[in-house]
């Protein structure tokens, strides 16, 4: 019962970061308790090929469901077989926190009758619990559990845990459903990636967000242009931009859109409203570009400019640009 | 067409959050309460339904002690038709516990449709809806930022990291409710008074095991108060030589 699961995210074909943050948490717990891992990867025939990433980082055993009804996330088929699979004696199973992620972990967990650790920070694995940290209340409270439940199932905040290398065999086997997997009720009938293939939020290390200081839509341009000068920067925006129509909603930071926390937080043209600190205020550093300079804003930043958006982002682009260049 | 929403009363997320003595609950003095953003959104689009048909029934119902019933009334004043209050007076940290308790109020009501909001602002779980579906034996569709009931099927699109995706699945069923479908209306005057007026049940809450329990609460580390580096453009190039020297992000 010392084996540990991960659960690999992939997404039309392709592995996502988060499917390798998974294996790594089991590899650091596994190596801790003698246990293996065993990492599992649905999708259409062909998804094995990600196996050999999943071994170097440190997967023991690749479990590899293939078959057309994986294409898209097939979630009832899943959950069938991860619930299967864990009754076969696993100490632990981690899901990514993600939209998917936490979709799949909650059917499993209820399916065995489980309790389990939502948007977990930090875990630390003793003989019989697993005590866990889990940011609450807009990300203003830290909330500490005590998890009393075996397989102990876990899916872990984007970041929380950092894909790192750490080659083991990587054996494939096939995992077989226990029926057929087409035969389900709930159907994904499209996957399809946002306009522009975009870096994700929850994924990219740099955030340039804009709010209403921007004044209209069209000003956007300034803020995707000074995410194309990081080359790894995502855009967001507060959800004043997003209720207007300048953006989607899938670009919303805040209490009730997604919840960042980024190596670099750029806010332009953003106030610092209290929703939407709480999703962001987790940023390694804060950026604050406002021309009122006793927008809110400010107190969460680590640096701020007070100055017109318009006027200060395209000479912060040109200077990003120089520096990206090695001038 | 009979639907039922599961609602929380949770704590204004405006304020400043002191932890209480217990060390596991927050300081409630001085907070204002109201209905979870998303467990809104879910009643609102519960509603919607009932009056786009012109006929059907909103349940709704919430776990919790007795202050849990101004939230319900509440939803009754937005335009639901009944509530039931799962009466329990501590806090129940184990959804899977709350979910098995909402389930057994549930099972035999004949509900065609039954939403929660996709998370509690206060607890981040995002898992009571998916619990309670399975206990329920129902298809499930989480998240949900569009929603389309029509002979019998819904069709819904999740919003995921950097994409998107389509689902559908009959009814019976359970949906968790994202941004991008409704804002909760303000109750009207009429709503109001009309609520008054509406059945309000209170039943002993059957809860399951606790096995995932709160032991700590902490406030995070404050960060360090910022500067304001300069003003307009001029101000630039430090920012970048803080950025690449200090902080080390550029």
């Amino acid at each position: 019962m010392t084996n540990i699961l991960a659960f690999s995210e992939t997404r039309l074909g392709e592995l996502r970061r988060a499917g390798l943050e998974t294996v790594t948490a089991a590899r650091r717990v596994a190596d801790a308790t003698g246990g293996q891992v065993h990492a599992v990867l649905a999708g259409a025939p062909g998804i094995a090929q990600h196996a050999a990433k999943l071994a170097a980082h440190g997967a023991d055993v690749v479990l590899v469901l293939e078959h057309d009804a994986f294409a898209n996330y097939n979630p009832e088929a899943l959950t069938a077989a991860l619930a299967a699979r864990l009754g076969t004696g696993y100490r632990a199973a981690f899901f990514a926190a993600s939209a998917l992620g936490h979709d799949l972990v909650a059917r499993v967990a209820a399916k065995l009758k489980l309790a389990y650790a939502s948007d977990v920070t930090e875990f630390a694995f003793a003989a019989d619990a697993v005590a866990v940290a889990h940011p609450g209340y807009t990300n203003k409270i830290v909330q500490r559990f005590v998890l009393k439940a075996t397989p102990a199932l876990i899916s872990l905040r984007a970041g929380a845990v950092l894909p790192v290398e750490n080659a083991k065999a990587g054996a494939v086997e096939a995992l077989v459903p226990a029926g057929d997997p087409a035969a389900v009720r709930v159907k994904v009938t499209l996957t399809e990636k946002a306009a522009g293939g975009k870096i994700d939020l929850g994924e990219a290390p740099v955030i340039i967000a804009g709010g209403r200081g921007l004044k209209e839509a069209a000003n956007f341009k300034l803020v995707e242009d000074l995410a194309a000068a990081f080359g790894n920067a995502a855009v967001g925006a507060t959800r004043a931009v997003t209720d207007d129509g300048w953006r989607p909603h899938a670009d919303q930071i805040g209490q009730t859109g997604r919840l960042v926390s980024p190596d670099l937080y750029v806010a332009c043209g953003i106030s610092g409203a209290i929703q939407h600190l709480a999703g962001m205020r987790t940023s390694k550093t804060i950026v604050a570009i406002n021309k009122d300079k006793e927008a809110p804003i400010f107190k969460a930043a680590d640096y701020g400019i007070v100055g017109d958006v318009m006027d200060v982002l395209p000479v912060l682009t040109e200077a990003v640009k120089q520096v990206k260049a090695g001038a | 067409m009979k639907l039922a929403v599961c609602i929380k009363r949770v704590p204004d997320m405006e304020g400043r959050f002191k932890i209480a003595a217990s060390g596991t609950g927050i300081d409630e003095a001085g907070l204002k309460y109201d209905m979870s953003d998303f467990d809104g959104y879910a009643a609102e689009v519960a509603i919607q339904i009932t009056e786009k048909l012109g006929a059907g029934e909103v349940t709704v119902i919430s776990l919790g002690p007795d202050v849990v019933q101004e939230t319900l009334r509440k939803a009754l004043s937005m335009g639901a038709h009944r509530a039931v209050q799962l009466k329990h007076d501590a806090p129940v940290s184990d959804g899977l516990a709350v979910a098995t308790a909402l389930a057994a109020e549930l099972k035999d009501g004949g509900y065609d449709l039954i939403l929660c909001g996709r998370m509690a602002v206060d607890t981040q779980n995002r898992s009571t809806g998916i619990f309670l579906a399975e206990l329920l034996g129902l298809p499930v569709i989480s998240a949900i930022s569009q929603l389309n009931v029509e002979s019998g099927v819904v069709k819904a699109r999740r919003e995921l990291e950097g994409a998107y995706e389509l689902i559908e699945c009959p009814l019976p069923a359970v949906v968790t409710i994202d941004e991008g479908i409704a804002r909760a209306r303000y109750p009207s005057l009429k709503g109001i008074m009309a609520a008054k007026k509406k059945p309000l049940e209170v039943k002993p809450a059957q809860l399951g095991a606790i096995n995932y329990q709160l032991e700590k609460m902490e406030l995070p580390a404050e960060r360090a108060a910022g500067r304001i580096v300069g003003e307009g453009k001029d101000a630039v190039p430090e920012l970048v030589r803080l950025l690449k020297e200090e902080a080390k992000v550029l």
